[in-house]
C-alpha cells in the first residue's frame, strides 16, 4: 500500500499506457471485422471459411503468438497490436455478421419495397439493427485485447504487465499487487460498461 | 531454415523437452480435472436455485474476464512459485467456464421434458441421470473444451511464476534471442492447443444423445 502511494503516477501512466494500446488494437481490429463480417454475412461459405482462420489465431497461445512474430517484426507495439488484432477477429467478425443475418427478411423487403438500395440498407437497416450484437462482441473482445496486453508487456509492449513482470523479476509483491489489481479492475469496468452500453441499446430497439 | 534450426535444438536437448511437454500436460489436465469436479457438481447443485444460480454465474462472468497472467502473478505474493501455485491459479482460471455452461446447460432442459418424465414418476435422482445430464452434456462439453483451450495457453505462463512447462523455452528463447528455442516451445504448445480444442470438439459432438443430433 505504502509503494502504491508512493507510486501511484507510475501505475497511472501504466494504466494509460495500458489503454492506449488496447484501444488501437481494437480499433483496428473492429475496422478489418466490419468489412470482412458484412462481405461475409449472407455468404454461408466464405463465413465458414472466415470462421475456421479466425477461430485458429484464437486458440494459439497468446505467448506462443507473439513468440511466433519475433523471428518476422521483432519486439515492441507491433507484435504486440498484430496479436491483440489476431486474437479479437474471431469474436468481432462473428458478432458482425449475426448481428446482420439476424435482420429479419421482411424487414429487408420492406426496405427494398420502399425503394432503398444495398448500400441505404446496410447503414440504415442493417447495421443499426446489430448493433446490440456488435457491442456484445467488443465487450467479449475488448476483455480478450486486455488480457491479451498483459502478456505483450513481455516483448516490451508496455502497459500495466510491464509492473507485474518487474514486480516478479524482482519479488516485489507490490508491484505485483498494482499491476495485477489494476488491470483485473480494468478488465471488470470495460465489462460492466459495455455490458450497461448492450442493455441500453436492447432496451431502445424493444421500446 | 528455422524449422530445420528448431528441429536440431530438439535433438540436442531431448530430455529438456519431453520434461517441459510433460510438466506442462501435467499441470494443464490436473487444473482441468480439479475444476471440472469442483463446478460440475457446484453447478449441479444450484441450477434450479434461480437466486444462488444468477449470483453464482454473474461472479463467474466476471471472474472470466480476470486476465490469465494477473491471476497467475496474484498467486505468487500468496503461495510462492513452483508447481502447486501454478496449479491453483490454472484451476481457478477454468472454473468460470465450466460453471457457467453446467448451470446453462441445466436449467436449459426444456421444462416439458422435466413435467413429462416426473409425470411418468420418475424420482429426483432418476429426472438428473437420466434426462438433465445427459441432454446438458455437450453444453458441459463445450464449457470443458473452452476451459482446456484456456488452461492450456495459461499454462505457458505458468513458466513467469516457476511452473515449468513448454513456456520456459518461450521466454528463454525470447530472453536471449534465441529463435529455435522460442520456437521450440511455441510451435508444440499451438499443435497442443489445436489438438485440444479439436478433440473437444469431437467429445461434444459424440457425447450428444442421439435423438437430440440435428444432423
Amino acid at each position: 500500500m505504502n509503494w502504491f502511494l508512493r507510486h501511484w503516477t507510475d501505475v497511472a501512466v501504466a494504466l494509460w499506457e495500458h489503454m492506449a494500446i488496447s484501444i488501437t488494437a481494437l480499433a483496428i481490429a473492429f475496422a478489418l471485422s466490419l468489412v470482412i463480417g458484412i462481405v461475409a454475412a449472407r455468404r454461408m461459405r466464405l463465413y465458414a471459411v472466415v470462421m475456421t482462420l479466425s477461430g485458429f489465431l484464437y486458440t494459439i497461445p497468446t505467448l506462443a503468438f507473439l513468440a511466433f512474430l519475433i523471428p518476422v517484426v521483432g519486439l515492441g507495439r507491433t507484435n504486440a497490436t498484430i496479436t491483440m488484432v489476431a486474437f479479437s477477429l474471431m469474436i468481432l467478425i462473428r458478432g458482425v455478421a449475426t448481428g446482420i443475418r439476424e435482420v429479419p427478411a421482411d424487414t429487408i423487403d420492406a426496405a427494398r419495397g420502399m425503394g432503398m438500395d444495398a448500400g441505404q440498407i446496410l447503414r440504415l437497416i442493417e447495421l443499426p439493427l446489430a448493433l446490440p450484437l456488435i457491442v456484445a462482441a467488443l465487450r467479449v473482445s475488448g476483455v480478450t485485447v486486455i488480457s491479451v496486453s498483459v502478456v505483450a508487456a513481455y516483448v516490451n509492449a508496455g502497459g500495466l504487465g510491464t509492473l507485474i513482470f518487474s514486480g516478479i523479476a524482482t519479488d516485489h509483491a507490490a508491484k505485483i499487487w498494482a499491476g495485477a489489481l489494476t488491470v483485473c479492475g480494468l478488465a471488470v469496468v470495460v465489462d460492466l460498461l459495455l455490458a450497461w452500453t448492450e442493455r441500453r441499446l436492447r432496451a431502445g430497439q424493444a421500446a | 531454415m528455422l524449422l530445420l534450426d528448431t528441429w536440431t535444438y530438439l535433438i540436442g536437448h531431448p530430455n529438456q523437452f519431453w520434461k517441459a511437454l510433460g510438466v506442462h500436460m501435467a499441470l494443464s489436465a490436473s487444473a482441468l480435472l480439479l475444476a471440472a469436479v469442483v463446478s460440475i457438481p457446484a453447478g449441479i447443485a444450484v441450477a434450479r436455485r434461480n437466486h444462488l444460480a444468477l449470483g453464482l454465474v454473474n461472479l463467474a462472468n466476471v471472474a472470466r474476464t480476470l486476465p490469465s497472467l494477473a491471476v497467475l502473478a496474484l498467486v505468487m505474493p500468496l503461495l510462492g512459485t513452483g508447481f502447486v501455485p501454478s496449479l491453483f491459479a490454472l484451476t481457478l482460471i477454468a472454473l468460470p467456464p465450466i460453471i457457467t455452461h453446467t448451470i446453462a446447460a441445466l436449467r436449459g432442459v426444456d421444462a416439458d421434458v422435466v413435467d413429462a418424465a416426473l409425470g411418468m414418476g420418475m424420482t429426483r435422482t432418476a429426472l438428473l441421470w437420466k434426462i438433465e445430464l445427459p441432454m446438458a452434456l455437450p453444453t458441459v462439453f463445450a464449457g470443458l473444451r473452452t476451459a482446456a483451450v484456456q488452461v492450456i495457453s495459461g499454462a505457458v505462463l505458468a513458466s513467469f511464476i516457476g511452473g515449468g512447462g513448454l513456456g520456459d523455452f518461450i521466454t528463454a528463447g525470447i530472453a536471449m534471442m534465441a529463435v529455435p528455442q522460442l520456437l521450440l516451445g511455441a510451435i508444440p504448445v499451438t499443435l497442443l492447443a489445436l489438438a485440444t480444442d479439436f478433440l473437444f470438439g469431437v467429445l461434444q459432438r459424440r457425447m450428444t444423445p442421439i435423438g437430440l443430433r440435428s444432423a
